[in-house]
């Protein structure tokens, strides 16, 4: 059994969604260890004795995560199915402490996609507790095939 | 998903006792495995969990390489900063790969091993003969867009998905694998192959072979002048219509070695080394980096709906040597 199937209907922990279940869409994302991954593509039975926190597990009590309320103060969804595997996904950007730039932002969120395209307000969110640069459609260059390097 | 029994390692001789059996399979990061196995694609009897095993340091090796350990996760090698210092293609091919998420998770070892993109391979629906050996190949008249223009068979035209094969190629890594019988290194050139008419066949590991480490020699000379260039259908988390690892060894404005690679054109990282060696003396400029995309792409065919590889491929060598040419550090700068 997959870990994501394992949260999902054995340990009733439903915020984690299932979404393509092939690791192409990142809403099953969760934090393993504080790592983010993909819940879908991993058996349960590999991690034992490891800690696992889901979009569940991000607020402290009543108080929400800051990544919680920004994307709440943000407008960061519109179905939101997709909205607790961005939100893990970005507490491990966070973690990862990689971003730089909302640019960064974008490419390291690109794990996580968004059909209703909630993209710009999910950026601003990010960026915000990050508090670096980004509002929407800013310091994005033009679409170029150019070369990605680190 | 099929049923299979599930084990897990506690070292590495006792995970190559269990890979010995036939229809066991190690699991590392499990993402390309387990999808597979979903698709009912793959369909081991045993699953071998090697995450216990270690195998996952990255370490300088006295010539002044680096031996990157198998189960080193693809964002660790990525984000070393031995790494990213002495090998910036390998740490962008690596980031150019996949999502964070899946990066976090997949092992260097996996993403040696992991399988075609190509869609007949994953619909069981249809016959593929590097899933069912003489069923047939319908990407050669059919759907073929990300297909192969280089190295291909009358029996498969799939390409290697890698990124991160691509600048191993480029970098000539060596692959140490270990089983029951003894040790083995593979250089990159040999470990994966062409399909000829064993397309089920994506490379030379034999049965219980299981990679321990990959190491890089030294590639100092190179640092300063490389860039990978993925072409894509949309900027990021998507696989390579074509790929360019490029890297120059510059002195006083005179080429003195240069690499070249290619992904998403073969069913391996494509490179010619007499390509690469047209360009020893001569100024960097289109002149050259045309006439050496014509070398490297020599004989690529295409198959109807990949034809545009052609083109493609040639801008992009060229494109990736120009890059090259300005120094790393401005590859950087072009991010995206």
């Amino acid at each position: 059994v997959t870990l994501l199937d394992l949260l999902r209907d054995r340990a009733g922990l439903t915020g984690t969604k299932k979404g393509c279940d092939h690791g192409q869409c990142g809403a099953c994302t969760v934090l393993l260890d504080g790592r983010r991954i993909n819940a879908c593509l991993t058996l349960a039975v590999m991690h034992g004795g490891r800690e696992v926190t889901t979009v569940e597990g991000l607020a402290d009590g009543d108080t929400l995560h800051p990544l919680q309320q920004a994307f709440i103060d943000c407008d960061a969804f519109q179905c939101g199915y997709c909205t607790p595997g961005q939100l893990c996904s970005a507490a491990g950007l966070i973690a990862e402490g990689q971003a730089k730039s909302s640019d960064d932002v974008r490419e390291l969120m690109s794990g996580n996609l968004c059909r209703c395209g909630a993209y710009p307000q999910i950026t601003q969110a990010v960026t915000q507790v990050m508090g670096i640069e980004g509002k929407p459609g800013e310091g994005g260059k033009p679409f170029t095939t150019g070369p990605v390097l680190t | 998903m099929n049923p299979f029994t599930f084990t897990q390692a506690s070292s590495v001789d006792a995970a190559l006792a269990r890979l010995a059996l036939p229809g066991a399979r190690p699991i590392a990061g499990g993402t390309n495995l387990l999808d597979l196995m979903k698709e009912g694609v793959m369909r081991p009897d045993e699953l071998v969990d090697i995450n216990g095993l270690g195998l996952d340091a990255v370490e300088e090796t006295p010539g002044g390489g680096l031996r990157l350990g198998a189960l080193a996760r693809n964002a660790d090698t990525a984000y070393h900063p031995l790494v990213r210092a002495r090998y910036p293609l390998l740490s962008a091919a690596i980031l150019a790969g996949a999502s964070p998420q899946l990066r976090n998770m997949a092992t260097n070892g996996g993403n040696l091993l992991q399988r075609t993109r190509c869609y007949y391979f994953y619909d069981v629906g249809t016959p593929c003969n590097k899933r069912e050996p003489g069923s047939g190949c319908p990407a050669k008249d059919g759907l073929n867009r990300l297909h192969a223009i280089l190295g291909t068979s009358e029996h498969c035209i799939a390409t290697h998905p890698s990124d991160m094969c691509v600048a191993l190629r480029a970098l000539d890594a060596v692959v140490g694998v270990r089983s029951t019988r003894g040790t083995r290194e593979i250089p990159f050139a040999d470990f994966h192959r062409l399909p000829g008419d064993r397309p089920d066949l994506d490379n030379t590991l034999e049965p219980g072979e299981l990679v321990t480490h990959i190491t890089l020699p030294d590639a100092g000379r190179f640092a300063a002048h490389s860039t990978y260039l993925k072409v894509r259908e949309r900027l990021s988390y998507a696989f390579a219509l074509v790929s360019v690892a490029a890297a120059l060894d510059l002195q006083g404005g005179t080429i003195r070695a240069a690499r070249i690679a290619l992904g998403g054109v073969a069913h391996k990282p494509w490179r010619v080394e007499e390509a690469e060696a047209s360009l020893e003396g001569k100024a960097p400029g289109p002149d050259a980096f045309g006439a050496v995309a014509d070398i490297v792409l020599r004989g690529a065919r295409g198959y109807g709906q990949n034809d545009y590889k052609l083109t493609l491929a040639r801008n992009a060598i060229e494109q990736a040597l120009s890059t090259a040419a300005r120094g790393t550090d401005y590859a950087k700068g072009e991010q995206r």
